[in-house]
Formats: C-alpha cells, sequence, structure tokens
C-alpha cells in the first residue's frame, strides 16, 4: 500500500481553509468528464467513461433466464466491480474486496432501486426473463470510481440492445425499457471542508464520503455514505444540493453521449 | 466441433477476405494509462486488450521474492462482457495457464538480474475477444514493458498460425479458430528469432508445423515494427518543440 | 554552443560495435554488438555510448539525496518508502537524535518525510539510507509531488540552472531528490507557480531550449503580476 505523507494531507488540508483545492477547481466543480459509448463489439451495451484521468468501462451481457422467485415476472439485474490490478498499484487481484463489492451494490442501487430499468417489461413468459448483467471494470483509478461507474453504466444501458435474435425471441434486437435515469455524485469530507468529484489525492485522505442519486426533478433516488468518518446534517443537505445541480449538468452529458 | 461451412476457398480467399498468409487489423497505442508505470492499447482484429506494467517494484507475499533476480507476474485475465457468453469474472483454469507461459516468456527477455528481490507485475485485460488474445496480449504487455522503461534484451512479440481446410494460414480469426484443424501460437525475441512461447493443439504433419511456424515467426516480425512505431510515435512528440 | 541532436532508442535497438565504441550504462552486449536495454536517449561521451532513460523506476545509488516517506518504526530502525523497488532502512545510529531503545515512533512515525541520503545499497538491493548530513532533517510544513526520476536532472538543471530560477523567480524553497520527489515550501502563489512550472517541464523535458522557454515564462508571470 502507498504511503502518503503527512506533508500532503496538511498541504491540502491548509488550502481547504483558504477554499481551495491542489487543483484549483471550486469544492463542486468536476474534471472533464467524457463518454463513449459501444466500445465493446461482443457485449450487448457498453461504455467507457474518463473523469480527468479516472477511466472506467462497463460492459452490458444479457441472458435468458429464471426469475427470482420473489419476483416471477420481473426480469433480473445484478452488478458486479472488478478493481483490477492493471488499474491502480495499490489494486491486489483476487476475489472482490469490500471496496468492489459496495461500487457495484451503490451503483446497483442507483440503477436497479430506482427503477430505471423497467424490470416488468422484461418478462418473456412465466419463468422465462431477461437477465441483465452490468460488469463495471476500472481501468484507472485516478479519484471518485463512484461516479465513473455509474455513469458508464448509465451510457452502457441506454446504448443497449436486447440480443432477441440470438436468443431467437424476435425478429430485431430492441433497445432495454428505461425510464429517466438519477445521476450520481460523490463528495468527500477531509479537515472539515467537503468537496465534490474528488481527485485521487482527495480520495486517499478523505475521512468520510457521500454519494448523492438525484433525478430529473431534483428527488433523492439513492444515497451511500462511506469511510468512517462523520458529516454534520448541514454538510449532508449541501451535499445533496451540489449533486442535484451537478446532476443537472452531468444528465446533459449523458443525454448527448446516448444521442437524444 | 466440424461444420459444413468452408474456411477457405479455392483461390486462397478467407471468410473475411483475407489471403492466406494475411494478418487481421492491428492498431497498437502505448502509454495510454495514468497510474501504470507503463501501459498500451491494442487492437488485434475483433480483439482489444489493454496492458499495463506495475515495477520492479517490492515482490509481496515475501515467500516469493528470488534473492539474485526480479519475478516478472503476468496475469491474463477477460473481462465479463469480452465474450459472446457472458464469462463470470475471476481466474479460470485457462486464464491460469496464459498467465503461466506469458509470464515465463516475458521472464526470458526481461533483464530480471538487475532487480534481486523485486517483482514485475504485467497485467492483461482482455476487453473484447476474438481469437488470438493470448498473442495480443503478450504483444501489448511488450509495449508496456518498453513504455514502463524496464530493461529487456528485446521487446516480446506474437503471433499465431493455424490450419484451416487442409491449409496454413496466419493469424487465424474466431470461425477459423472454432472450426478450424490447428492453432499455434507463438511468441519469439525478433531480434535473435529465439521461440518465447510455443503452444499448439489441432493435427499437423512435420511438413505443416514447418510451414505454420515459419508463417507464425514472419507474422510476429510485421507485428513486432507495429510495437517499434508505436513507442517511437508516443515518445517523439516529447522531442518536438512547440 | 548548438545542442546535440536527441535521438531516441528502444530495447534491442543497435547501437554500435563492441570493437569500436565501448557499451555504458543502459546498453548489453550480445555477440560483440552494443544494444540498448531500454527506452531511452542516446548519449555519447569520451567513447562510451550511454541510453539515458526517459523512464522507470528509480534504481538506488550511493551518496544520491533522497525524500524519503516512513512507513514503519520498528524498536532500533525504521522502514521507508524511497520509491524503489524496495524500502530502505534507517537504523537509529545513523539519525541525529539520542533515540532510547524502543522510543523511535517519537521521533519519525508512518506518513513523516524526510530529506535522507542513500548509505549503501549491497548485492541483493538492501538499502540503507543516513539523516546524518548537515542537509538532512524532518521535514515540516510545504508540499511533496512526484516526477519521473529520468527527468530530474532536467529539473535540476545544467550546475543547477533550472532550479535556481524556479527559487528565484517563486521565492520557494525547494529540494529535489534523486527518486523524483519534489519538496516545495513558500506562500501559496509561489507553490502554485512551481507546481506548474515543473510540469511544464515534465512535459518538455526532450525538448530543445527549455531553460530559456522556462526563463521567458516566469519572468512574464512576474511581470503580470505587478
Amino acid at each position: 500500500m502507498t504511503v502518503i505523507p503527512s506533508i500532503k494531507r496538511d498541504y491540502l488540508s491548509k488550502l481547504a481553509e483558504q477554499g481551495k483545492r491542489a487543483d484549483g477547481r471550486k469544492f463542486d466543480e468536476y474534471r472533464k468528464i467524457e463518454i463513449e459509448t459501444g466500445v465493446v463489439s461482443k457485449a450487448e451495451g457498453s461504455a467507457r467513461v474518463k473523469i480527468g484521468n479516472t477511466q472506467v468501462l462497463v460492459g452490458i451481457k444479457m441472458d435468458v433466464g429464471e426469475p427470482y422467485p420473489d419476483s416471477p415476472e420481473s426480469g433480473v439485474l445484478t452488478t458486479a466491480a472488478e478493481l483490477v490490478p492493471l488499474a491502480s498499484p495499490d489494486f491486489e487481484a483476487g476475489p472482490p474486496d469490500a471496496d468492489s463489492i459496495e461500487l457495484a451494490r451503490v451503483v446497483d442501487r442507483g440503477v436497479r432501486e430506482s427503477g430505471v430499468v423497467d424490470l416488468e417489461k422484461l418478462c418473456i413468459e412465466p419463468e422465462k426473463v431477461w437477465i441483465i448483467f452490468i460488469d463495471i471494470h476500472i481501468l484507472d483509478h485516478d479519484g471518485n470510481l463512484f461516479d465513473a461507474a455509474s455513469l458508464a453504466s448509465l451510457a452502457a444501458l441506454f446504448t443497449a440492445k436486447i440480443p432477441a435474435k440470438r436468443f431467437e425471441l424476435g425478429e430485431k434486437d430492441y433497445p432495454l425499457p428505461l425510464k429517466d435515469p438519477p445521476i450520481s455524485c460523490t463528495s468527500v469530507k477531509y479537515n472539515g471542508v467537503v468537496v465534490l468529484d474528488p481527485s485521487l489525492d482527495e480520495d486517499q485522505i478523505a475521512e468520510a464520503r457521500l454519494t448523492v442519486a438525484t433525478d430529473k426533478s431534483g428527488d433523492i433516488r439513492a444515497m451511500q455514505k462511506g469511510l468512517s468518518g462523520s458529516f454534520t446534517k448541514e454538510e449532508i443537505k449541501k451535499v445533496i444540493k451540489a449533486s442535484i445541480d451537478n446532476g443537472e449538468e452531468i444528465r446533459k452529458i449523458l443525454d448527448r453521449s446516448i444521442g437524444k | 466441433m466440424k461444420s459444413d461451412i468452408k474456411l477457405i476457398d479455392s483461390h486462397g480467399k478467407r471468410l473475411d477476405g483475407r489471403k492466406p498468409d494475411e494478418l487481421r487489423k492491428i492498431k497498437i497505442e502505448a502509454g495510454v494509462l495514468h497510474r501504470a508505470d507503463g501501459s498500451c492499447y491494442l487492437e488485434w482484429g475483433g480483439n482489444k486488450v489493454l496492458a499495463a506494467v506495475y515495477g520492479p517494484r517490492e515482490a509481496i507475499p515475501k515467500h516469493t521474492q528470488n534473492p539474485l533476480k526480479a519475478i516478472v507476474n503476468a496475469r491474463y485475465n477477460m473481462a465479463a462482457f469480452s465474450v459472446e457468453d457472458r464469462k463470470r469474472p475471476g481466474p479460470d483454469r485457462r486464464s491460469r495457464e496464459i498467465s503461466k507461459v506469458i509470464s515465463e516468456a516475458l521472464e526470458k527477455i526481461v533483464l530480471t538480474e538487475k532487480f534481486p528481490r523485486a517483482a514485475i507485475d504485467v497485467n492483461i485485460e482482455v476487453l473484447d475477444a476474438e481469437a488470438g488474445t493470448r498473442c495480443a496480449g503478450l504483444t501489448a504487455a511488450g509495449v508496456a514493458l518498453a513504455d514502463a522503461g524496464i530493461p529487456m534484451r528485446d521487446i516480446p512479440v506474437a503471433c499465431a498460425a493455424g490450419k484451416i481446410d487442409g491449409q496454413v494460414v496466419l493469424d487465424l480469426g474466431k470461425e477459423e479458430d472454432n472450426f478450424g484443424d490447428a492453432d499455434l501460437p507463438v511468441a519469439i525475441s525478433p531480434r535473435t528469432g529465439e521461440i518465447l512461447l510455443l503452444q499448439m493443439d489441432g493435427h499437423l504433419t512435420l511438413k505443416e508445423f514447418d510451414k505454420a511456424l515459419d508463417m507464425a515467426t514472419n507474422g510476429c516480425n510485421i507485428v513486432s515494427d507495429l510495437q517499434k512505431k508505436a513507442i517511437m510515435d508516443k515518445y517523439k512528440s516529447v522531442l518536438e518543440v512547440e | 554552443m548548438s545542442e546535440e541532436k536527441r535521438e531516441i532508442v528502444i530495447p534491442s535497438q543497435f547501437l554500435g560495435d563492441a570493437k569500436t565504441d565501448k557499451a555504458g550504462r543502459g546498453t548489453f552486449i550480445e555477440d560483440g554488438k552494443i544494444y540498448s536495454e531500454r527506452l531511452g536517449v542516446l548519449n555519447k561521451n569520451s567513447g562510451y555510448i550511454n541510453v539515458i532513460p526517459l523512464k522507470g523506476r528509480y534504481d538506488p545509488v550511493e551518496g544520491d539525496f533522497v525524500i524519503g516517506i516512513v512507513e514503519e518504526a520498528s524498536t532500533s530502525s525504521w522502514l521507508v518508502d524511497i520509491n524503489a523497488p524496495y524500502p530502505a532502512l534507517l537504523h537509529v545510529n545513523e539519525v541525529p537524535w539520542d533515540v532510547d531503545f524502543g522510543e523511535t515512533e517519537k521521533y519519525l512515525k508512518h506518513g513523516d518525510s524526510i530529506m535522507a541520503k542513500i548509505l549503501q545499497v549491497d548485492v541483493s538491493k538492501k538499502i540503507q539510507i543516513t539523516l546524518k548530513d548537515h542537509n538532512l532533517y524532518k521535514i515540516k510544513g510545504g508540499h511533496i509531488i512526484y516526477v519521473e526520476p529520468s527527468k530530474v536532472p532536467r529539473v535540476i538543471g545544467k550546475k543547477g540552472s533550472m532550479i535556481s530560477l524556479l527559487k528565484k523567480y517563486t521565492r520557494c524553497r525547494i529540494f529535489v531528490g534523486q527518486n523524483g520527489r519534489i519538496w516545495i515550501d513558500g506562500d501559496d502563489e509561489g507553490i502554485a507557480k512551481v507546481l506548474h512550472t515543473i510540469r511544464k517541464i515534465e512535459d518538455e523535458a526532450l525538448s530543445y531550449g527549455l531553460t530559456d522557454r522556462i526563463e521567458n515564462l516566469l519572468k512574464k508571470d512576474a511581470k503580470d503580476v505587478r
């Protein structure tokens, strides 16, 4: 594990006291976001997202199978994340650790429980439904994996095609039944300040992390607080407001990339 | 499983229009990742692979350290979405075998005696797969190692030959790999011609093997030029003044 | 004086004959021929053919000044990360303080940064560093950044010309470790200017006339402020 020099921590904290960040951004400013879709030919849907230097690739694979017993007429959606050693000197090969599981489940919450995918429309016949696999592959970790992964998952879903032809369930492949997506925004707290879209340095010295997914109407659809520090109620409200504001801008970038 | 597909016609034209000794389209880019010490993105036909090198760095766990030289850990991994039928994440037996033969090929070429007790970690991620992923992966790893400044005797490169409908051809494509008669992936040190990796499955007569090995080695030399160009393209620009 | 044309070479590139030339650093000999062993810049000097690496981790050399980050404190030594493939050992005998047995943590703990010197590198690359030199100490304040070790000579410049420019125009204290770590201290504006300039030096490390361009850039900024 790379050791973070305490001088770096002190320097970032000192800057924070003056309302500054090491890379010159404002506290609620995102780095440059780039989205590219349709990048993996074998996948039913795919997208590569860059936020600054952070790069995440998401592939959507689909299969036909049995529904969950408690929702026999709903399709199935499952999300997994691989923090492959390629992406960071600190990632180790091996089964998913708590970090990759948390990442997958937070993205999943923003996508499935918010109802972005209309799973009811994915029932083919009794006991036979479409199964959607969202696989998050981290390529380059330079801070804020949560937002890059969520955005890539959405871009991949919105450009995915159900492989009806290959499964002999239709004449043409067609898009997934989707609703307006919530956009996920992540903040971290260090030395009493809260910043949006943490850089790698800020991620490494973060005491607490908060991800908020908001929809087009400004309502909250998912939240996750991580790490062992704490937030005050006021800080949480500020983060929600910043997430709603930035969510709107990011939604425009997403819409452009999926051709809306 | 044999099928009735004719893989090569009487004029020597293959399913994708290639001639028997023609390579698929290859695109190589060096230094594409921010965190890795060295990296390479490579497209080969329908294959898309990403290779990253970290090191030399401390070999962990300590018991894997070799007091005389660095160990080279190549890890070949296929993304779940890289194949037609989703692959469960994590190494399977095939990935582990490929990782092993690639590690061994790279160990021969890297000047490992310069870094006793260290490890050079080579990570190969297959993002989109279409026959010949191990050759694409090793080729990308060679560029990533050079990009990382790792001292080497040569830049390793790999290419496969095979047999389809009784004819020896270069660089098998998807259907050719599935329905062909033999597959021979080979990795060499282009400067000396030494063979670093060699595997074969299928059925070849001695004469066919000689022809296939020649073809694969020629293919390697062509790809080697592309690797070198990719590295020079990346670094030449730093010499220019605005 | 015009600069020699810089040529980039790659591993396995043929550089010369061992009969007529001498193989310098970054090269290897096979069958009487000299080849480059890594990605670097060709450098011919006093009959030697050398390859100056363009990239690569720091390879510790005795006598180098480095910036280390303490990983852990043991009973009579510390393990220090010097950005090499191996952590370095700092023994209690090699620090200017009188450390009682088991009291190491009081002086240096995990995350502390130090300016140290490489004391010894043995055959199996075990590294020992020291703080016993008038220029060496535990670092307080400021900021630490990282550049490719191969670019350090450019940041320092010929006879320290580049770093003197930086110090002069930003009024910052700057210490460049051979291991690619750079410590900067000064006012916020100064530090920001140093950071920006060093990134520029990194990007254009191989280009010609860099020192003059950087000087002009720094002069211009200083004038704008006034």
